[in-house]
């Protein structure tokens, strides 16, 4: 079961790589879905035969929240604002992949080393969090549009989510569901907030939104 | 004995991959396209032509054709094939093979830039810098290969398995074989416009026997990473001969096809996307490496 789940990890790694390589902000939105939709699968994979009816529909929430509202707010977002598919890196594709990859290989090596409980000392859990929470970093910095730093938002509650799959046994089951609520709260709110910004100023572009007047 | 059926392989087989690409491109876009023996015709009508020679260029320039096709099938002669083996196994022969493939390209880019054409200049320009970044990704995916099998020479890399990591290699792999024979998403080898070409604008001054060397090192060249890829994916070394053989035929068909399919399929990436591609190759060898090091150690 736990190879099923690494194996997993490894797919959202990529994910993560692909991420920081999409020039277009559509595939980048799909990416993140697809990364919400294997995250919001994984508790089923971990608990196997243990899971009750709580857990299935935390996991179908999470899958439907993050692999179709949120989407689709995001893309509603892009249609309403009329906002180019182009992404406009600050930081170009090559050297946020470089930093992703050597991000992601820190954290498998950093994850040897971290004092884990022995249950999860082969599991690539851990490393997938870090590398997550790496990419998201790498987003939110180093693009421009607001669409794609909330795309990087997303990796990084994604990361954070990772983490939270260690203590499935010990957290309630509505922190989890409290936290994706937020999350497609602050998406709806920032699709609004993307709507607006386009229609005062006529752009996307956040190094705009540098000064504050009365 | 041995040594001789082994180049005669190579040098026959070869011109075969071409064929059969063009002929897969044809099929799917309707039409009957040119016999999968064309690139032999081809060969034989230019070994009978004679050769035009610019005034400017010196002897290098007939040269630096025979070196590197020389290079070129050294390097593919040294690659073990399936059950026959290696016909020489000695620790690190895998850098012999990386440099050879080295030697030969520097030995194209010297004869392109011998007539002084600023085309030609250009070409290896471009086909030298590209092969920086495929030579990393080529060298990181060997290096996988490497400590997987904790050996250093080709035919003991090769036979084993690749384990979890063969699909990562498999794919980085691949893009190599695509970058370094020129072909679709980096170089479209049916063009003839200077401006995008990379390999083929390299030899638009060579003629004669001189254009025959270099399209058939282009073909051993394909061939070669062709049974790379193969031989680094499938665990032929674990099978019975037989199978072992049939295997290695039908992977190489197999990439061949799929290297048609990619070419009929695919646009020509453009220049300033290039090195995206090829860093993720060499991310992809990359994350074979570390499969192939936590698989080893834990």
């Amino acid at each position: 079961m736990s190879e099923t789940v690494n194996v997993l990890v490894g797919v959202v790694m990529g994910l993560n790589l692909l991420a920081l390589a999409s020039s277009r902000l559509p595939l980048l939105i799909r990416t993140v879905s697809w990364q919400g939709v294997l995250l919001g699968v994984m508790p089923l994979l971990l608990e196997g035969a243990h899971a009750d009816w709580r857990l299935v529909g935390m996991a179908a929430a999470t899958v439907l929240g993050k692999g179709v509202l949120i989407p689709a707010l995001l893309r509603r977002a892009m249609r309403a604002a009329r906002i180019d598919r182009e992404v406009e890196p600050l930081l170009g594709y090559v050297p946020s992949l470089l930093l992703g990859a050597a991000g992601t290989v820190a954290a498998v090596a950093l994850g040897r080393g971290l004092p884990l409980l022995p249950e999860h000392a082969r599991s690539l859990l851990v490393p997938g969090a870090l590398a997550s929470v790496l990419t998201g970093f790498v987003l939110l910095t180093g693009r421009v549009k607001a669409i794609s730093q909330v795309c990087g938002y997303l990796i990084l509650e994604n990361g954070i989510y990772l983490f939270g799959l260690l203590l499935l046994g010990s957290t309630p089951l509505l922190v989890e569901s409290g936290i994706l609520l937020d999350v497609t709260v602050s998406v709806f709110v920032i699709g609004i907030i993307v709507d607006r910004i386009q229609r005062a100023f006529d752009s996307m572009d956040t190094r705009k939104l540098t000064i504050l007047r009365e | 004995m041995e040594t001789l059926a082994r180049l005669a392989f190579w040098l026959v087989v070869a011109p075969l991959l071409p064929g059969l690409i063009n002929r897969v491109k044809a099929r799917l876009a309707g039409r009957k396209g040119p016999p999968v023996w064309q690139l032999y015709s081809d060969l034989a009508r230019l070994w009978r032509k004679g050769v035009v020679l610019s005034r400017a260029a010196s002897p290098g320039f007939v040269l630096a054709p025979a070196v590197a096709w020389v290079a070129v099938v050294g390097a593919a002669w040294l690659m073990p094939l399936g059950p026959a083996g290696g016909p020489v196994h000695f620790a690190g022969d895998v850098i012999l093979v990386v440099y050879l493939l080295a030697l030969a390209r520097f030995a194209t880019a010297w004869s392109a830039m011998e007539t002084g054409s600023s085309f030609e200049g250009m070409g290896a320009a471009r086909e030298v810098s590209f092969a920086v970044l495929g030579e990393a990704a080529l060298l990181t995916g060997l290096l996988a290969l490497s400590v997987r099998s904790g050996q250093t020479h080709l035919e003991g890399m090769l036979a084993g398995s690749a384990g979890a990591g063969a699909v990562l290699l498999g794919a980085a792999l691949f893009v190599v074989l695509l970058a370094e024979n020129s072909r679709v998403p980096f170089d479209d080898p049916n063009t003839h416009l200077e401006l995008t070409m990379i390999h083929e604008v390299m030899v638009l001054d060579h003629s004669g026997p001189l254009l025959a060397a270099v399209l058939h090192g282009a073909a051993v060249k394909l061939l070669l990473f062709a049974v790379l890829l193969v031989e680094a994916v499938l665990p032929l070394g674990e099978w019975s001969p037989g199978a072992a053989a049939a295997g290695l035929a039908a992977g190489v068909l197999a990439v061949t096809v799929g290297v048609g399919l990619v070419e009929s399929l695919m646009a020509r990436l453009a220049f300033r996307r290039v090195p995206l591609l090829l860093t993720t190759a060499f991310l992809l060898s990359v994350f074979a490496l570390l499969v192939a090091w936590r698989g080893g150690v834990s």
